[in-house]
C-alpha cells in the first residue's frame, strides 16, 4: 500500500508495482476484495492527491479531478457549473457511498448503472490520462467505456474535461424504491445553444450509455434556439418515443418473413420508462 | 427484512392512551406493566458495543468455511477433498462421511442431510466444510474441494412438482389439506375470480449468521450462536454429533435481527463437527451471499380464488386453491400450510368454504418459518378478492368489508369458534374514520416526497394517489397440538431480582417484558435477565409471539411464587393473608397502612428462588377435511394504506399506513409501537421490493443491492390509530403478541391502494413497476 501525494508519483508507483491496483473511494473495489473476488498484491491509494480532488478551468472547459467525490459534485457551486453531473452525483447511492465514491472510480469501474456515465456521454467528455514520465493523452470517455481504447499499464485517469455549456441540463433516473437504489434506466439531456444541439444519453439499459443521435438531431431542428425554446407536449412525447425505440429496438422479423416477435413485457416496460424519462428530461431542460 | 434492533426510526408515532380515546389521559407508570421501559441493552446496541456472535473470539481459534452446491439439482458423482486437506493451514475437512451420528436432521421434520451425499436439492446446499487457521485459507480450501456433479433438471415450478419424479425419498407432496366447510352447492348472485402470486421474501437479518464452537474436555461441544430455538438446535446437533444432549450446550449470543427461524443448522452443525474433529475452537461468520443461500425464506405461493356473494355483498362461499412452494425440504411448511388454509377467508364470516391447500417440494431455495407465514400470502389474495367484489357491486371497499367482518363467537372455516376478542369492526372503523393525509395541493408548504425519491424522476402531474384497506388475522403460539410450554425461574436477593428463562430475546422485547413483569409482581426496581443457554430448562422457539405469552406467563407465575415466599412469614406474623399486603417501590405495606417495611429488610440477606411453567390450553390437529380447534388464540389488525403512484413509471411510494390493532392489553407502549412499525415496514418490503429471484432454481443477486429492503425513505408515516385493549382472558395479562399481524396485513393494504390509484388488478407481490402503470384518465 502506497499513498502518493501527486498524480505523477502515483503513476510512478504503479510502474514500480505493475500488479498493484489503484484505489480511490474503494466503494466498488473494496467490496470485491471483501467478497474474495480480488486479491490485489498491492494498492496505490489515490486519496492524498489533492490536485485530483478539485477542478480548474481551461478554455471554456472545466478540468475535473478524477478524485472528486459524489458528495463534492452534488454541492450547489458545482451544480451551477455542470447541473446534470451534480444531479447524477446526488442520485448516486446513500451518503456513505457519495462521501467516498469518486468520478474517476465511476468511470474506471464502468458499471452499466454508473450514474455519472450517461451524463459524461451526453457532455462528450474527454479523459486526460496520465502515463509514465509525465505523459498525458486524451481520449473520449465513450471510447474507454466502449473498449475502443484502453488504459495502458501504469496509466491513471487524471482529469475529466467537460465543456461549460451555460445552458440547462437534466439527469433523471428510475429506481426500484424511494430510497437510494441502482438505476433501472437513466437519461441525461444536455442543451448546447452555441451549437444549437441537444445531446441525450441513456444509461443503465446497456453495458455502456447509448446516444440516440438521430433523435437528438431531429429534436434540435424543432427548437427555436433564438426564441422561447419550448416545445409542444406532442413533440416532447414523440422525442421520448424516438429515443426509447432507438435504444430498445423492436425484435428483428424472422429471416423467413412474417411478423417480428413482440418484446417481452419487462422490456416493453423498460422502453416505456426510457420514453417517459427522456420526455420529462427534455421538458424540464426546455422549461 | 429485519429491522428489529432499530425499528423504523423516522416515523411519527401516535399512541393512544391506555385508557383509550375519550378516556382520561392517564400517566404512564415508570416501572412494571404499562411502562415504556427501554430495553436494557439499547445503549450498547446504539453505540455499537453490543457483542453479537460475529464478535466472538477464543484463544487459538480456527476459521470454518462451508462448500455449497452451485447447482439446484444434481447427483454427486464424487467428492475429492485431498487437495483441500493438503493445503498448508488446513486442519480438517469434513463431508457426509464424517458425521458421527444421524446424517439427517430437521427442526420439525427430519428430512435434510447435514451434508449432501448423493444428491443436492437446492442451490447453496452444504456439501463439505473446512477448518483452517485463516478465513481466507478456509475459503480457498473449500473452493479446492473437487466435486463431480451430474446436473439434473431442476423442478422449479411448484405446479409441476406433483407429476415430477420424486426429489426426495419422502415424495414431493409435503402436505395436502382439503378443507370442507358447509354446502358445496351453495352459490352467490355475484362471483369473482382471481389468481394471485406471492414472491419469496427473505428474512434478511441485518447481522448474517455467525457462530463459535468450542470443544469441551468431556468430549462434548459448546455452540455460541444466535439461535432462536436453542434446545431444539441442541437436540438436533447432539443427534448429528452422536452425543448425549447433555454434552452439547448451545449458548445464545446477541441476536442481530430475527423475523423467522435464525441460525440455519447448516452452519451450526459443520461448526460443531469441525470443533470436535480438531479439538480447537472454530468460528464461522457467513457472508451475505451465504446467508441468503442458507436460511429459510417465506413460501412463494400461488393462489386461485372464487368468491360468491349476494347482491348486498355478503359472502356466501369461498373456494380456493393454495399452493406453497416449500423448496427442497419440509421445515415448517406443514404449519405454514395450516395457517394459509385456516385463514384463507380472512377475518370475515363465510358460511361455506372449500379450500384445497398443498405444500410441495421443489428445487427452489428452502422455505420455512418467517413471521406471519401462510397468513400473509392468503391475506393479499382474499383482500384482492374483496376489492374485486366491491368493484363489481359498486360498493365502497371499506363498507363491503364491514358487511362481512368476523366477531367473537363466529366460526372459522376450520369449525373453530372464535372465543378470543375479535374487535374487527372496531379496527376497521378506526382506520376508515382516521383523517386522510393532506394532498400536496392542500399543503404546498410541505416537502412532497415523490415516488422515486428526492433525486428521482417523479413528476407531480403523473402521480395518482390511492387509498386501500386490508384486514388481517394471524394465530398465536404453535398450532395443531404443539406443546407450547415455557419454564422460568425468578430469584430475589438484596432487592435485586434475576430472571432465568431460555426465551431468546430476538428483538421482540421479551427481556424488557420479563423485567416489567417482575417489577409489577415483586415491586423491585432492579431486574436482570440472565443470558440464555441450554443448561436452563427449555422455553421453546421464539416464534408466533410465544415468549410474550407463555414465557412472560411463566415469569409471572415464578415471580408470584417468590412473592408468596416473601410475604408469607410477614402475613403469618400479623395474622393476615398475603393478598392484603402490597409491594411497591421496594416497600411492603399492608392494606390498612399499619404495617410498613422494605423488601430488603424482610429478605434479611435470604435468597428466594422459584421456578414455574406456563402451558396454554391444548389444541388439536386439523383433520382430513381441515376441521379442528387448531389455534390457541388469534390476533387481528386493520390497515389503511395511502400510496402515491407515478403511473408512467410505475413507481410507488407509500405515503401513510394507518394501523388499528387488537392487542389485548398494552404492556409496553413504546415497545409495542416499535413492533408495529417494524412489522408494517417488513410488510411494505414484501409489497414493493423484496423478492429473492431465482432462475432455474439458482438464486440471482444474493446481496442487499439486488435484494432491495425498504430504506428510511421507503418507510412511510406509520399512524397507530387505535390499539384495542380487549383483554384475552386465556392469555397472561390478557395481552396478545403484536409483531406478526401487521406483517400479514400491510402488503394487502398496499396492493389495494395501488389498485385504487391505477385501476390495475395488482395480483402479484411484490408489485412490479409494469403492474402499476396506467393510462392517464381524461
Amino acid at each position: 500500500m502506497t499513498l502518493p501525494a501527486s498524480l505523477d508519483e502515483a503513476v510512478a508507483a504503479l510502474g514500480a508495482m505493475p500488479a498493484a491496483v489503484p484505489v480511490a473511494g474503494g466503494t466498488d473495489l473494496m467490496s470485491a476484495v471483501n467478497k474474495g473476488l480480488l486479491r490485489p498484491s498491492g494498492l496505490v491509494g489515490l486519496g492524498r492527491i489533492s490536485e485530483l480532488r478539485g477542478w480548474h478551468y481551461q478554455d471554456g472547459h472545466a478540468l475535473l479531478g478524477a478524485g472528486l467525490t459524489h458528495a463534492r459534485m452534488g454541492r450547489p457551486d458545482f451544480a451551477a457549473l455542470i447541473p446534470a453531473l451534480a444531479a447524477s452525483a446526488r442520485a448516486a447511492g446513500p451518503p456513505q457511498i457519495r462521501n467516498a465514491g469518486t468520478l474517476g472510480g465511476n468511470i474506471a469501474s464502468a458499471a452499466p448503472t454508473g450514474d455519472a456515465l450517461p451524463v459524461l456521454a451526453a457532455l462528450e467528455a474527454e479523459l486526460v490520462i496520465a502515463g509514465p514520465g509525465g505523459a498525458r493523452r486524451e481520449i473520449p470517455v465513450s471510447h474507454l467505456l466502449a473498449g475502443r481504447e484502453m488504459l495502458e499499464p501504469a496509466e491513471l485517469i487524471g482529469f475529466v474535461r467537460v465543456p461549460l455549456l451555460h445552458a440547462p441540463q437534466v439527469f433523471l433516473k428510475a429506481t426500484g424504491r424511494t430510497g437510494p437504489g441502482r438505476a433501472t434506466a437513466s437519461v441525461a439531456i444536455v442543451l448546447d445553444p452555441a451549437r444549437r444541439g441537444v445531446r441525450c444519453a441513456v444509461g443503465a439499459i446497456a453495458p455502456m450509455p447509448l446516444r440516440p443521435l438521430e433523435a437528438e438531431r431531429w429534436i434540435a431542428s424543432l427548437i427555436d434556439w433564438d426564441g422561447a425554446r419550448g416545445l409542444a407536449p406532442d413533440a416532447l412525447a414523440a422525442f421520448g418515443e424516438y429515443v426509447a425505440a432507438a435504444c430498445i429496438p423492436d425484435q428483428e422479423p424472422p429471416a423467413d418473413g412474417g411478423e417480428a416477435p413482440p418484446l417481452p413485457p419487462a422490456v416493453l416496460h423498460l422502453r416505456r420508462t426510457v420514453a417517459a424519462l427522456a420526455r420529462r428530461a427534455l421538458g424540464r431542460a426546455l422549461s | 427484512m429485519s429491522n428489529d434492533a432499530a425499528g423504523a426510526t423516522h416515523t411519527a408515532i401516535s399512541i393512544p392512551s391506555p385508557a383509550g380515546p375519550g378516556g382520561p389521559e392517564t400517566e404512564q407508570p415508570r416501572l412494571g406493566i404499562g411502562a415504556s421501559l427501554p430495553p436494557a441493552d439499547a445503549r450498547a446496541k446504539t453505540e455499537g458495543t453490543f457483542p453479537y456472535a460475529a464478535d466472538l473470539w477464543a484463544e487459538g481459534l480456527l476459521w470454518a468455511a462451508v462448500l455449497r452446491s452451485p447447482h439446484a439439482h444434481a447427483r454427486i458423482v464424487s467428492i475429492d477433498t485431498s487437495a483441500a486437506a493438503e493445503m498448508p493451514g488446513v486442519r480438517a475437512v469434513v463431508t457426509h462421511e464424517d458425521v458421527p451420528g444421524e446424517r439427517m436432521y430437521g427442526r420439525r421434520v427430519v428430512d435434510r442431510p447435514v451434508f449432501a451425499s448423493d444428491l443436492v436439492r437446492h442451490h447453496g446446499e452444504p456439501i463439505a466444510a473446512v477448518a483452517a487457521d485463516h478465513p481466507d485459507t478456509a475459503r480457498l480450501a473449500a473452493a479446492a474441494i473437487a466435486v463431480e456433479y451430474e446436473v439434473l433438471e431442476a423442478v422449479t415450478d411448484p405446479e409441476k412438482a406433483f407429476a415430477a419424479e420424486p426429489l426426495h425419498p419422502d415424495g414431493n407432496l409435503i402436505r395436502h389439506i382439503p378443507l370442507r366447510y358447509g354446502d358445496p352447492e351453495a352459490a352467490g348472485e355475484v362471483v369473482v375470480e382471481g389468481l394471485y402470486r406471492i414472491g419469496r421474501q427473505d428474512p434478511a437479518p441485518i447481522g448474517a449468521e455467525a457462530g463459535l464452537a468450542v470443544p469441551r474436555p468431556d468430549g462434548g461441544v459448546e455452540l455460541y450462536t444466535a439461535s432462536t430455538d436453542p434446545h431444539t438446535d441442541r437436540d438436533l446437533a447432539a443427534a448429528c454429533f452422536g452425543l448425549e444432549p447433555e454434552r452439547v450446550k448451545v449458548v445464545v449470543t446477541g441476536v442481530p435481527g430475527a423475523t423467522g427461524d435464525r441460525e440455519d443448522p447448516g452452519f451450526q452443525l459443520p461448526l460443531g463437527l469441525l470443533a470436535l474433529r480438531t479439538g480447537c475452537p472454530v468460528k464461522l461468520a457467513a457472508t451475505r451471499e451465504e446467508s441468503f443461500l442458507g436460511h429459510a425464506h417465506r413460501h412463494p405461493t400461488l393462489l386461485r380464488y372464487r368468491h360468491h356473494a349476494d347482491a348486498e355483498g355478503r359472502l356466501v362461499k369461498v373456494e380456493a386453491q393454495i399452493l406453497l412452494d416449500a423448496g427442497a425440504y419440509a421445515d415448517s411448511s406443514s404449519e405454514s400450510l395450516a395457517a394459509a388454509v385456516a385463514f384463507a377467508c380472512g377475518p370475515y364470516v363465510v358460511p361455506h368454504a372449500f379450500i384445497e391447500g398443498w405444500a410441495v417440494r421443489t428445487n427452489n431455495p428452502p422455505s420455512g418459518h418467517v413471521r406471519g407465514e401462510g397468513a400473509m400470502q392468503v391475506c393479499a389474495a382474499y383482500e384482492g378478492q374483496m376489492d374485486k367484489l366491491a368493484a363489481k357491486l359498486a360498493i365502497d371497499p371499506a363498507e363491503l368489508r364491514m358487511r362481512n367482518v368476523l366477531a367473537t363467537g363466529d366460526i372459522l372455516p376450520t369449525g373453530q369458534t372464535v372465543t378470543c376478542p375479535a374487535p374487527v369492526a372496531e379496527l376497521l372503523t378506526a382506520v376508515r374514520d382516521f383523517p386522510l393525509p393532506s394532498l400536496p395541493k392542500d399543503a404546498p408548504e410541505d416537502d412532497w416526497l415523490l415516488p422515486g425519491g428526492p433525486e428521482g424522476a417523479g413528476e407531480p402531474g403523473a402521480v395518482r394517489r390511492g387509498v386501500g384497506y386490508a384486514l388481517g388475522m394471524v394465530h398465536m403460539l404453535g398450532a395443531e397440538g404443539a406443546d407450547e410450554v415455557s419454564t422460568a425461574t425468578v430469584r430475589v436477593h438484596d432487592s435485586v431480582a434475576t430472571v432465568i428463562c431460555a426465551a431468546v430475546e430476538t428483538g421482540q422485547g421479551f427481556s424488557t417484558l420479563a423485567r416489567q413483569v417482575v417489577q409489577e409482581t415483586l415491586g423491585v426496581e432492579e431486574v436482570h435477565v440472565a443470558s440464555v443457554d441450554t443448561d436452563q430448562p427449555p422455553a421453546g422457539p421464539a416464534t408466533h409471539g410465544r415468549h410474550t405469552w407463555v414465557s412472560a406467563g411463566a415469569v409471572e407465575r415464578a415471580a408470584k411464587m417468590v412473592r408468596t415466599q416473601l410475604l408469607q412469614p410477614l402475613a403469618h406474623k400479623f395474622g393476615m393473608s398475603t393478598e392484603l399486603l402490597q409491594i411497591a417501590d421496594g416497600k411492603i405495606t399492608s392494606y390498612d397502612g399499619v404495617l410498613s417495611t422494605t423488601v430488603s429488610e424482610e429478605l434479611d440477606g435470604k435468597e428466594l428462588w422459584a421456578t414455574a411453567q406456563c402451558r396454554p390450553h391444548p389444541t388439536e390437529p386439523l383433520d382430513e377435511s381441515g376441521q379442528g380447534d387448531a389455534f390457541v388464540g388469534m390476533a387481528f389488525c386493520a390497515v389503511r394504506a395511502v400510496v402515491d403512484v407515478d403511473i408512467e413509471l410505475g413507481s410507488v411510494r407509500v405515503v401513510e399506513m394507518a394501523v388499528a390493532q387488537d392487542v389485548g392489553r398494552v404492556l409496553n407502549p413504546s415497545q409495542l409501537a416499535t413492533r408495529i412499525e417494524a412489522g408494517v415496514t417488513q410488510g411494505i418490503g414484501a409489497a414493493l421490493t423484496e423478492n429473492l429471484r431465482t432462475a432455474r432454481g439458482l438464486v440471482r443477486h444474493p446481496d442487499l443491492t439486488g435484494y432491495a429492503l425498504p430504506t428510511s425513505l421507503d418507510a412511510p408515516e406509520i399512524r397507530i390509530v387505535k390499539l384495542v385493549e380487549e383483554r384475552d382472558v386465556v392469555a397472561p395479562f390478557g395481552a396478545k403478541p403484536a409483531s406478526a399481524v401487521p406483517v400479514v396485513t400491510s402488503p394487502a393494504a398496499v396492493a389495494a391502494a395501488v389498485r385504487a390509484a391505477t385501476g390495475r388488478p395488482v395480483n402479484r407481490l411484490p408489485i412490479r413497476p409494469q403492474a402499476a402503470v396506467a393510462a392517464p384518465k381524461g
